[in-house]
């Protein structure tokens, strides 16, 4: 296991791209197949459930290391991942234990139906043979997840790189159907299990922010207005019955959206359309955050979807039975796209609406009022654009609503998690209610690293906790808040509820004095 | 506390009518070591270990009145006899011992247990009451032996050298520095930014012995350090003069860095946990050595490692001081040291 520890040390002290496809090419050049495989399926997500509980092993731990649970605890807050607690925590090892990674997978699969007992016994042997960092690979192992800031694209890139095969065909190799044990590196990476052929996507033409005044963008005639959601921006492509879907990161994301699939399958032809893959509640779209909650999971439970059920808008359609349409203009493909949903008829699937504008000063009014239907704001298209690949300045605009801002003081902050355990990234604000505080929002995105890292020191002096996770500290830093709505909610203290919440500015001009008030926050309701 | 007060302006001695380490101006001050945060200006008189006089009138100024004396011999001021004993934290870092009337204070000011290769190595003292550090009061510290280490940091040049990239150590120009520069003794020339280079120049001139580095200046000839070792403050993370370094590997020698969050937070390719502090153990078997009746707590992890002392039958208080918190904090000072 030493290549593969040494190989995830260096993916995660790097945060540039091409230094930890350098170090995954390189470890595929030397490891053994089986090896190849487990690494490619943990990446992705392929796992089996934990064999043993976590709760057992911080047992093992404070028994071998006499510790008190809430030192124990203190660690685990300090540190920030359990796995890399214990392995810090145990003795230096006694022996030394080298295996390939894909006999430790076998022997933690085979763990599973022994007794508490037998896996105390071996996990605790494992323990006291493998140093720090190995150690910390098997608690891993272990637990089953690795998030070590390599996405399924980083991968595909390196085995790109690796075997010079085109990035998004491996990208539909790695997610379609097969084990580590039916399979054999080169099959899986030459695709023989699956059709790719149908599953090909096209790259996304995209939009630059606007950037002139929209006189200068000269005949409204010419342009299609739409709006703009915040959801999965998604390729779906549907060939020879086959369905896929591919996100914007050219990620394939197809089991994630079982409803999407079950609805354009029962569509008629074949064809690749572009759209926004939103939460769509009572015909209501609903937020991001909503949206997040049914990302990147491996099962799509029953729940999850009656909780946040999902639709597509669709914006543009780039091949027809086979046809690729992507040199047609805008307004032909629009036509196209018409005429394939005027024959089908979905709840699911929705043309995104062209708005009618007579003039240019029509369009700002309509912009700021996108915000009270969870609408990001508008796209600007040529009529004649053709489907660009990737960004072209000129033909395609957005143009989004400027978000809403208030300033709050902090009240708590906590540490982050992964890279940013290290620090306190996430904070809660509140502002003045008569004499008192009271929350309105939490945000841990908008600063830079350099201001986390002067927060985070200032936060170790003003504390009022002294343990566990959670800071208490002196109402003195004012931050200005930006989000994109705001609604009256029961659920909340101060009565309000933020949407997308985050940190616009860290405003050290300004004291406890000068925050807003929950009526000058309540006011902005009345107004939006 | 017999006959020490922690006041606003630091812990003060009411019989000797001193200071140790004051934050704020004071007639007379005693210094455990050269780091900034316990090495301040404007103090009408210093003394401190025979290893730090140099440091200290390099940092403070040449003019100040300053007296220091070697470990383990005693001086009396105003019926408090004073001694220093090894600290291990860096070169001239000393615990400051007091005995009055026959009761003994010790202030480890920072110290570091485990021996390295270029400082004395820390000496357990027996008081009465042991003032302690805790920058690193957690259980999960637990730090390699300086043979490891070097292993470990001579061990990356190499492969840095097959890989054609110059190896960029990054730590604090008084004491990490020297330190590092020990560790990768004879792998190949080594190159020191000029706070560094001051530093060494004070410190050879008082007449320690420590290994030969060269001066990097801005305009440097790229050619010559290609592949070779350079040492860094960390406030040059992200400098014009490490983007003119070719091909450089980066590395933060600090305890922090023993902990994954916090090496990949800095963006660096290598993290190595060089500490000049205590690890848990070392706390641990520092305090216990002191045989101390009471143990104050200083800056660090005070609340953690008082509440686990006091578990374990010794009785321990918490001491809010104005030490460095956080080791990150010391950066600051460099910076408007090296502007």
């Amino acid at each position: 296991m030493k290549d593969f520890s040494n190989l995830i040390s260096a993916i995660e002290i790097t945060n540039k791209t091409n230094a930890k496809i350098e170090a995954l090419v390189n470890y595929f050049k030397t490891a053994p197949d089986k090896d190849k495989l487990w690494l490619i399926a943990l990446f992705t997500g392929k796992r089996s459930s934990r064999p043993v509980k976590s709760n057992l092993m911080k047992g093992w731990v404070m028994e071998i290391t006499q510790l008190p649970e809430w030192l124990f605890l203190e660690s685990y807050s300090s540190v920030g991942d359990l796995g890399e607690t214990i392995a810090l925590l145990l003795p230096n090892p006694e022996n030394k234990i080298e295996k390939p990674l894909n006999v430790w997978i076998d022997e933690l699969i085979n763990l599973k139906s022994e007794t508490d007992e037998e896996k105390k016994a071996y996990v605790l042997n494992a323990w006291n043979g493998l140093k720090a960092q190995e150690r910390l690979i098997f608690n891993k192992l272990i637990g089953g997840s690795f998030r070590i800031g390599v996405s399924k694209k980083t991968l595909v890139n390196a085995l790109e790189k690796l075997s010079g095969i085109d990035a998004n065909q491996l990208m539909h190799s790695i997610i379609g159907n097969w084990t580590p044990d039916t399979i054999t590196f080169d099959e899986l990476l030459s695709g023989e299990h699956i059709n790719y052929d149908n599953s090909k996507p096209y790259p996304f033409c995209l939009a630059y922010a606007l950037e002139k005044d929209l006189e200068d963008l000269g005949n409204e005639n010419d342009w299609q207005v739409e709006y703009k959601w915040d959801g999965i921006r998604g390729q779906i492509i549907k060939r020879e019955d086959e369905v896929f879907i591919w996100s914007r990161g050219e990620e394939l994301v197809t089991q994630q959206f079982p409803e999407i699939v079950e609805a354009v399958s029962q569509l008629q032809g074949s064809f690749v359309i572009d759209g926004e893959i939103l939460a769509i509640k009572d015909s209501t779209v609903l937020l991001f955050n909503d949206l997040q909650k049914r990302l990147n999971r491996k099962n799509v439970t029953k729940k999850l979807l009656e909780e946040v059920p999902v639709g597509l808008y669709i914006y543009d359609i780039l091949e027809i039975d086979g046809i690729d349409l992507r040199e047609k203009s805008m307004a032909v493909r629009r036509l196209k796209l018409e005429t394939l949903f005027k024959q089908n008829k979905s709840d699911m699937l929705k043309l995104s609406e062209v708005i009618n504008f007579k003039s240019w000063n029509e369009l700002d009014d309509l912009r700021n009022a996108a915000r009270s239907f969870n609408s990001e704001g508008l796209m600007l298209k040529k009529k004649s654009s053709i489907y660009h690949v990737g960004r072209k300045k000129g033909d395609w605009w957005k143009w989004k609503v400027d978000p809403l801002t208030i300033d709050a003081v902090m009240i708590y902050a906590q540490k982050g998690s992964g890279r940013r355990s290290s620090k306190y990234t996430d904070y809660t604000f509140a502002v003045q209610n008569d004499d008192n505080l009271v929350t309105v929002a939490k945000a841990y995105s908008g600063l830079t690293d350099k201001e986390i890292t002067e927060i985070s020191r200032w936060v170790n002096k003003n504390a009022i906790e002294k343990f566990g996770p959670v800071r208490t500290v002196k109402p003195e830093l004012v931050f200005e808040i930006a989000f994109e709505g705001i609604a009256y909610s029961k659920r909340h203290k101060s009565g309000v509820a933020l949407r997308f919440p985050r940190m616009k500015r860290w405003r050290k001009d300004k004291t406890l004095k000068d925050i807003d008030t929950i009526q000058t926050v309540k006011a902005l309701i009345e107004v939006n | 506390m017999k006959f020490i007060k922690f006041t606003k302006k630091g812990i003060y001695c009411i019989p000797g009518k001193f200071y140790l380490d004051p934050w704020f101006p004071v007639d007379y001050a005693i210094i455990s070591h050269g780091h900034a945060d316990h090495a301040r200006w404007g103090n009408k008189y210093y003394l401190c270990h025979n290893d730090s006089k140099a440091i200290l009138k390099h940092r403070i100024g040449q003019d100040i009145s300053i007296e220091s004396m070697g470990y383990n011999e005693p001086k009396m001021i105003n019926g408090v006899q004073v001694s220093f004993y090894p600290a291990g934290h860096i070169i001239g870092s000393a615990q400051i011992r007091l005995e009055y009337k026959g009761y003994v204070i010790v202030f480890s000011g920072d110290y570091k247990t485990q021996p390295d290769f270029i400082s004395v190595p820390f000496e357990p003292v027996k008081c009465n009451e042991f003032i302690t550090e805790s920058t690193f009061g957690l259980p999960v510290y637990k730090w390699k032996s300086e043979l490891d280490l070097q292993a470990e940091l001579q061990n990356w040049v190499l492969q840095n050298q097959q890989n054609n990239r110059t190896s960029v150590f990054l730590g604090y120009s008084l004491g990490k520095a020297q330190r590092i520069m020990k560790l990768v003794e004879g792998v190949d020339d080594v190159y020191v930014h000029s706070a560094i280079n001051n530093f060494n120049k004070t410190i050879s001139g008082s007449g320690i012995t420590i290994p030969e580095t060269t001066l990097i200046k801005p305009d440097f000839d790229k050619k010559n350090i290609q592949n070779k070792i350079v040492i860094l403050p960390p406030a040059l993370l992200g400098s014009k003069l490490l983007k003119r370094i070719p091909n450089a590997a980066t590395a933060i020698c600090s305890g922090w860095m023993h902990i994954r969050g916090n090496r990949r937070w800095k963006g660096v390719d290598a993290g190595f946990a060089v500490s000049d502090h205590a690890d848990w153990d070392g706390l641990l078997e520092a305090v216990k050595a002191t045989e101390a009746e009471k143990v104050y707590v200083t800056h660090g992890s005070q609340a953690v490692f008082s509440k686990y002392l006091n578990e374990i039958c010794i009785e321990a208080h918490e001491l809010k001081t104005e030490y460095g918190e956080d080791e990150l904090a010391k950066q600051d000072i460099l910076k408007t040291e090296t502007a």
